[in-house]
Formats: structure tokens, sequence, C-alpha cells
């Protein structure tokens, strides 16, 4: 069941076109990645969510209801982490999530989340006394605080390091195994790799893809390289009417074999058959970047406007 | 995360204004100037004993008599002018605002819990100021209390609605600042602060007279002294709250 549709977006502002035409959907209880380049048009397409920003043209449900209309009954049941946002300096962590749970009709245990988020020892710190890293946890502890169906992430992890990236990853997966569906903004391919079901690529406005990760990594992203030093020399063919092997080519001492899919295990059987073994085996697979350098034309961190937030 | 509670019906303002008084005591502004410079002022001002000597230029009454409904202006305005712009131009900055306007609660809230806060902070001043006064300095409570708050009250609103406006037009926390502090001192003058407008030159006490701070300062004086405040510094007052009411509502951005 489609919990999100988004149909035809676009939004301007002035003679800026933000958002030229976006479409997907979002299934319940998936991790669905919205990814692209700063300035592709990402965040004003997942404002457009919660009603934050009013479309120009095109269709948005979210859980069967139109953010235009249903914008009050949208905010009880849609949490969301904004890009960038903060709170009072001299918050405490347990005053603010006090404060946000008076704010729906429903709201979630804090004591209980502040210990799935690892806050419960930071629950009388002040704001201003936070990591990175936790102003970021207790921004997804606001997001929860009001039993949401649905929670929006913009940019989670932009400026963490790479610890505190991956504690808020696992976070993001126990969100989703309370069977909440979540929207990810990221540029950090990795990130999607890692966390998200489903993804849709956005460039300067547009989509350029919708799939799974790998699905789409394997289909434009040029597929699989395995390399290997056999122990004798072989017959090419030997490989080159595996399926999914697509070409050998010769370096050196090693063999290179490109294809799609997962070929390494019948490239090493097909040439143990034979009597030849491989020794030094090296796989590559292509990534999302691959794909999304493949499809957009320029990778992501290169975009024109956006500068790299890394 | 799993227990699923009921949150209070209608505790979210009472919880914004906890949260928003709770704030104003940790980072103390409003308090420090809008309270005790004040009520310190009431103090320093009733123990020089030239103010506690009756003045014919004041109709018989001292110069502390006087000084009591211009303090009480001035604590108005720092709080208006500092309490209320400081942190609401600090949080449309930091994206507190816009954070609050994902959420069921809209962010007016947050900026209605500030002026509850700022309005307890301005009574606690001038509970503080009479009964100091009177305890020690011979002060008399107002002849008309029912005149006295109907000045006060025009004057809060007329004076906290000018701080919204500096809310809505200061882009930073510290341009709020700055923007506060450059209406306060020229409207501490109007008030009386400087000298009372008994002692300004007829041109000069017209002027003052024609300003929020000199219009609040002279119907809370009048009040004190025994008759109804006049016309004129009443409707001035309603005139002036209603504009900067307005300004403030049209221009205020919460992002």
């Amino acid at each position: 069941m489609a919990v999100i549709e988004v149909e035809h977006l676009r939004k301007i502002y002035g003679s800026v076109v933000a958002v030229d035409d976006v479409s997907f959907s979002v299934e319940a209880g998936e991790i669905f990645g919205v990814l692209g380049p700063n300035g592709a048009g990402k965040t004003t397409a997942v404002e457009a969510l919660p009603g934050l920003r009013e479309p120009d043209s095109g269709r948005v449900r979210v859980l069967g209801l139109d953010p235009r209309v249903d914008r009050q009954e949208l905010r009880q049941r849609v949490g969301v982490q904004l890009q960038e946002s903060a709170l009072p300096a001299k918050l405490r962590v347990g005053e603010a999530l006090e404060l946000y749970r008076s704010f729906y009709r429903e709201s979630a245990d804090v004591a209980g989340l502040v210990d799935t988020l690892g806050l419960a020892d930071k629950r009388d710190a002040y704001f201003q006394n936070l990591s990175g890293g936790q102003k970021q946890r207790l921004f997804i502890a606001l997001a929860m605080i009001g039993r949401p169906e649905v929670v929006v992430l913009d940019e989670l992890t932009t400026g963490l390091d790479p610890q505190a990236r991956r504690d808020t990853w696992a976070f993001v997966e126990a969100i989703r195994a309370r069977g909440v569906t979540v929207v990810l903004v990221t540029h950090y391919m990795e990130e999607a790799e890692r966390l998200c079901d489903r993804v849709v690529l956005i460039d300067r406005g547009t989509v350029v893809a919708t799939g799974t990760p790998s699905g789409l990594a394997a289909l434009h992203g040029g597929g699989t390289r395995v390399r290997l030093r056999p122990s004798r020399a072989f017959d090419e063919t030997l490989l080159t009417r595996l399926p999914g092997v697509s070409s050998i080519e010769r370096q050196g001492e090693h063999v290179v074999v490109s294809g799609s899919g997962d070929i390494v295990a019948d490239v090493v059987q097909a040439l143990a058959a034979a009597g030849v073994r491989a020794g030094d085996v090296r796989t590559e697979s292509a990534s999302l970047e691959d794909a999304f350098i493949a499809l957009a034309g320029h990778p992501i961190d290169d975009a024109d406007g956006g500068d790299a937030k890394r | 995360m799993t227990a699923r509670t009921k949150a209070a019906a209608g505790g979210a303002f009472r919880r914004l204004v906890i949260t928003e008084a709770r704030l104003a005591w940790r980072e103390p502004i409003g308090l420090v100037w809008g309270v005790g410079m004040p009520v310190l002022l009431v103090i320093i001002f009733g123990s020089i004993p030239a103010f506690q000597e009756p003045l014919p230029g004041l109709g018989g009454g001292t110069l502390f008599d006087a000084y009591v409904p211009i303090l009480m202006v001035i604590a108005l305005s720092m709080l208006a002018f500092m309490g209320i712009p400081y942190p609401l131009a600090n949080y449309r900055e930091l994206g507190v605002l816009r954070r609050m306007s994902t959420t069921p609660v809209p962010p007016s809230r947050l900026l209605a819990a500030q002026l509850v806060v700022n309005l307890v902070m301005a009574a606690v001043a001038f509970v503080l100021i009479v009964v100091i006064g009177m305890a020690a300095f011979g002060l008399k409570l107002p002849a008309q209390p029912l005149g006295f708050l109907l000045a006060i009250t025009l004057g809060a609103g007329c004076l906290f609605s000018l701080g919204l406006c500096v809310a809505a037009f200061a882009r930073t926390g510290r341009a709020a600042v700055a923007m506060g502090q450059g209406l306060f001192f020229p409207l501490a003058f109007f008030a009386g602060l400087w000298f009372p407008q008994a002692q300004m030159p007829d041109l000069l006490r017209g002027i003052s007279q024609a300003t929020p701070t000199g219009a609040a300062a002279q119907a809370l004086t009048e009040s004190f002294a025994g008759q109804f405040p006049s016309a004129a510094p009443l409707l001035l007052l309603t005139a002036y709250s209603v504009a900067f009411a307005a300004v403030a509502i049209h221009w205020f951005r919460w992002e």
C-alpha cells in the first residue's frame, strides 16, 4: 500500500525552478531515500509532504490525505526532522521532549525513547552542550514523540563524524522496525545504500531514476568486476559463455571479468571445473554513485550550484 | 518508545509557558533589565535625601513620587524592547519557530507564551516597586486604582506591541538587541528618566507626551496623583497599540 504518493510535483521560487517534475511513491514500512546533490530540490520536494511548502502544481497524498487540506491532521501523524533547525540553547533534553510531547494527541513514553536513542544520561543536559550526534538523536526523538506513522528525516547525518553517522543509521533502522515509514533525504550515497529499501535519484529538480540501491547500481552503474590471478592460462570462452559475463580483459598476470549480477561464484566455479585455481580474487561492485554518474552525467558532489557539505 | 500515553488536552500552552518561564530564568535578560534595574533604581532614588523633599514644581509631591510611575514605564520598556524581541528573533534565526510549525501546535502559541511570561515579569516589577516604595520610602498607593490599572494595561499593550514590531523586523537575535536599545534610550528619555515631564520645558513636554512612553508615564503619574488619567494619553496609547499590533502582525515571519 502506498503511504505517500507524489505526482508531477512542481515548485518555483521567483524565477528559480526548485522542483521541476518529481513523482514517487513510498510503500508502508519502507525506508525510502530521496537522493541527489545539494540544491537538487530534495528538501523542497519532501517539505511538501507535511504541508510545509505548497507546491505550484502536482498532486501529493500522504496517508491518503491532501497536505493542503488536511495539514492539521497530517501534523499529528507525520514526524519531521528539518535540515536546519535548533532548540533554545538552555532548554534541557528532558524538557524539550516533555514540551513536544504535549503537542500531540498521542505520545510515546519519554523514558523509553531516551533509552532507545542513548540519551538517558543526557536528560538534564542543555541543548547547547550536546554533541552533533546527540542533537540529531534528540531531533529523531522529537520527530518520534507523537507516535507518527511517517517520519521525514532531512540530511540527518550531515556534519556528523563516521561513528556518529553509523550510530544514527542504527536508530533509523530501529524506527522502521516499529513499522514506521521513513523518508530519508540525503546526498550520501553510502547512507542510501546502507539504509534504503528504495531510492529516488533527483537531479536539477527532476527524477533521474527510481529503484532499489543495488538494482540501480547493477542496471546503470556498469555491473560487477571480478579481478583474479589464474594459476595457468585458460580459454577465455570458458568465461564469456557464462550468463551475466560481458567481457574479459587481461592485465599482466591478472584477469578482469566484467558482468552484471552475482558472477563471482560462477566465474570461480567455471575455472575450478577446468582445473584453473583463481587466486587473489577481488570483486568490485558498481555503486549507486556509479549509477548516479551514469544517469546524471556528473558526480553527486559536483552539481551546478551544489556545494558539497562534506 | 512503545508505551502509548495520552497527552493532556490543552496542556500544550501551559507547557509552553512553563518552558518559556524557565528559559527566561536561565537567560535572565528581561529579569535583570526589566525587573532588577527598575527596582534597584527605586531603592537608589528612595535613598537620596533630596528626592524625598516636596517640590512646588511637582504640586507638592516629591521627586521620588514623580519617579515611581516613570520607573514602571522603564520596566515595561525594558521587557518590551529586550525581553520580547530577543528570544523571538533568536528562535526564528535558529529555526525553532520553523521546527514548531511541523507540529500540531502553531508557533503563534510560542509567541503568546512569551507575552504571558513578560507580562508576569512586568507584574512582579510593579508589585516590587510599590511594596518597596511603600515599606521604605513613604510611597502611597495610586489614588485612582482603576485609572492606574487602565493606564498600565494600555501602556503594556502599546509597548509590548512595539516590542513585537522589533521582533518582526529583526532578522537575528543580535539585530533585535541593537534595535531594542536604539528604541529604548530615546523612549526612556521621553518617559522622563533623565528628568520628569513636570520639569521639562513646555515644548519638550508636549513632544514627550506624544510618544508611547511619555503618554504612558503621563497617564500613570495622573493616576498616582489622584486624577483619573486624561483622555489624551489613553486614546493615544490605544491608537499606538492598534497600529503597532497591526504592523507586527503584518510583518512577522515564522522563518
